[in-house]
């Protein structure tokens, strides 16, 4: 069928000086023929069978590609949106450094992250790593602490109402508060902030952990009584299991807080620390470098709880 | 206690306890503490049950049933009477009383066979080496038809393969009672019907002594050799016991036709439904 229409347009091409297909439409009915007709409509319906094979596949296209759409769109917009706001800021107060000149000195300062030009001179890697070993430090201690201290929280009703008052009226103290006893005790700046971070950092980590104790399903501990377990393996295979996905929820709101108190607790304390970098910056008029900071900050933060949700997700039973 | 725990299996003689009392309930009542004052949950409850048999417990919900069988479990103390397995006291949880839970309790973060050894373990660990207790554990998987799914957790298997590796569970501590708390109650019926038979193998195969709680006729008729029927709580207490006399084994095909089963079918719907009937009244 599409031979005969092929020959005809062939013909009729020739006719034209053979100026390709693209004449063909026009021609075609000149043509006449019943036979020529009746290929027509047969083309016509191969073509329109094509046509919507063809649509059928871009809509098989369009629908896979939807989610990446509807999951990458969003954020774009949002950050496309943030940065026509920042620019417009920008131009009316003049003294609020636009996107592009911080992104012009981003650029400048990441090229060279690991230089050492003094104590006060040092890279922006340097700051940031200096920070991430403080938080690591004082997190550290605070979970060596917090989360046995939870433990035996969460078993024992008696030490858990004896120490919950102390910890509601503890927990809402401002971290900073904490700052001058830290200077009092260590006399020093470093072991000072680590101190914060420490005292910050701890309280999520106590309160869900001892939640998580105090949560183990009964079920659970009926068949450690019926087995007759002894108390290692009641802890190993039903306490510490039963709780962990607690445990790494207060161990996320910690680092969360940690993260978020460092930045003040170096503003005050000074040496290397994003947060006294944050402060030099300041004191040196450098806006676009504050900027960079505190989108280091935040992207920092936001690394280590997408690491600690992963972990959780590890340990998240069906 | 020394007879418990140095001769968890099975024995092989039955002059060690008398035969005809192997647990014994005594007199016992249950009052729980509440806040509107005491409730009396279970009084007066008398019954012995026998090596060997398998009795079950039936009654409307909120009756008892599992408080009572909590009680020989040793997971809750009675307010008043004793309760003695194999003559000695009830007085806590013990590796002669296994436990096979309502809805199955396996531990999530466990596969299929560490659940089971973690019981092994815990009975044969201070007498038998690793490899001894492998291979108890892949016994009694075996037993209850799970060998292939060993190294699955509980969350990859199908409710009737849960309550298949909660059974296994307590049959790996070769206990001298089974307790059943309405083992089949969360499964389909041809689920439930092919469990039931497992169950009837499993316990001819080991000669367990069953104490099964359950709400179904149709399965206590069919695997008891007695139905312990229990009146309405509060204060609940045994209100007849029916002897289950058909000859074993029994198929449950034939029985459908059997004009005996049909008589102890009838005897225990006329106590649940005319006798003690108005259970929401009641509760």
């Amino acid at each position: 069928m599409s031979a005969v229409f092929a020959t005809n347009a062939g013909n009729a091409a020739g006719d034209a000086h053979g100026k390709g297909p693209a004449r063909v439409t026009p021609i075609r009915p000149v043509a006449g023929a019943a036979a020529s007709a009746e290929a027509d409509r047969d083309s016509e319906a191969l073509a329109s069978k094509r046509r919507a094979e063809k649509e059928a596949r871009r809509i098989a296209q369009r629908e896979a590609l939807r989610p990446v759409v509807l999951a990458v769109l969003p954020p774009m917009l949002g950050f496309a949106l943030f940065i026509g706001v920042w620019t417009l800021v920008s131009q009316a107060s003049p003294q609020l450094p636009a996107p592009i000149k911080v992104w012009h000195s981003a650029v400048q300062l990441f090229a060279d992250p690991f230089y050492r030009k003094g104590p006060n001179d040092q890279g922006i890697g340097w700051n940031i790593l200096n920070s991430l070993q403080r938080v690591g430090i004082g997190f550290g201690l605070a979970a060596a602490v917090g989360i046995p201290l939870g433990f035996i929280l969460g078993r024992f009703g008696f030490l858990n109402a004896m120490a919950s008052p102390v910890i509601s009226l503890l927990r809402p103290v401002s971290p900073l508060a904490w700052l001058p006893i830290g200077l009092l005790v260590f006399k020093a700046a470093n072991p000072a902030a680590i101190w914060v971070i420490f005292i910050s950092s701890i309280w999520p980590m106590i309160i869900n952990t001892a939640v998580g104790v105090q949560r183990v399903p009964q079920d659970y501990l009926n068949v450690a009584r019926v087995l007759n377990l002894s108390e290692w393996r009641v802890m190993t295979r039903i306490l510490l299991p039963a709780t962990l996905p607690y445990v790494l929820t207060g161990i996320r709101l910690s680092i969360g807080v940690a993260w978020l108190v460092i930045v003040a607790a170096e503003m005050l304390t000074g040496g290397v620390g994003i947060g006294f970098w944050v402060w030099d910056e300041w004191n040196n008029l450098n806006v676009e470098h504050i900027i960079i900071a505190i989108f280091v900050v935040g992207i920092v933060g936001l690394l280590l709880e997408q690491l600690l949700l992963l972990l959780a997700r590890r340990f998240n039973y069906a | 206690m020394t007879d418990a725990t140095n001769s968890i299996g099975r024995p092989s003689t039955p002059s060690s306890a008398p035969a005809r009392d192997f647990v014994r309930i005594e007199n016992v009542g249950m009052t729980f503490k509440t806040k509107k004052g005491p409730f009396i949950a279970l009084r007066d409850i008398d019954l012995t049950i026998c090596r060997g048999e398998f009795v079950s417990l039936i009654g409307h919900s909120g009756c008892g049933k599992s408080t009572l069988l909590n009680l020989v479990a040793g997971l809750i103390a009675p307010s008043g009477g004793v309760l003695l397995c194999a003559g000695r006291e009830i007085a806590g949880p013990g590796p002669e009383r296994g436990v096979v839970f309502q809805n199955h309790s396996l531990l999530p973060w466990l596969t299929c066979f560490d659940n089971v050894h973690l019981a092994v373990e815990r009975v044969f660990g201070a007498s038998e080496t690793r490899a001894d207790l492998k291979r108890r554990t892949l016994e009694v998987l075996a037993l209850v038809g799970l060998t292939h799914a060993e190294h699955k957790f509980p969350h990859e298997i199908s409710g009737g393969m849960k309550q298949r590796v909660g059974i296994a569970r307590a049959l790996a501590m070769q206990p001298k009672v089974l307790l059943l708390d309405e083992p089949f109650g969360a499964l389909d019926a041809l689920t439930r019907a092919r469990l039931q038979d497992e169950l009837v193998k499993i316990v001819a195969a080991t000669g367990s002594t069953v104490l099964m709680v359950t709400h179904d006729v149709d399965e206590a008729v069919l695997l008891s050799d007695r139905i312990v029927m229990l009146t309405n709580g509060p204060e609940a207490t045994i209100g007849g016991i029916v002897s289950v006399e058909l000859p074993r084994p029994r198929d449950r095909v034939e029985l459908a036709e059997n004009a005996q089963y049909h008589h102890y079918r009838t005897e225990v719907l006329e106590f649940l439904y005319r006798r003690q009937a108005h259970v929401e009244q009641a509760a």
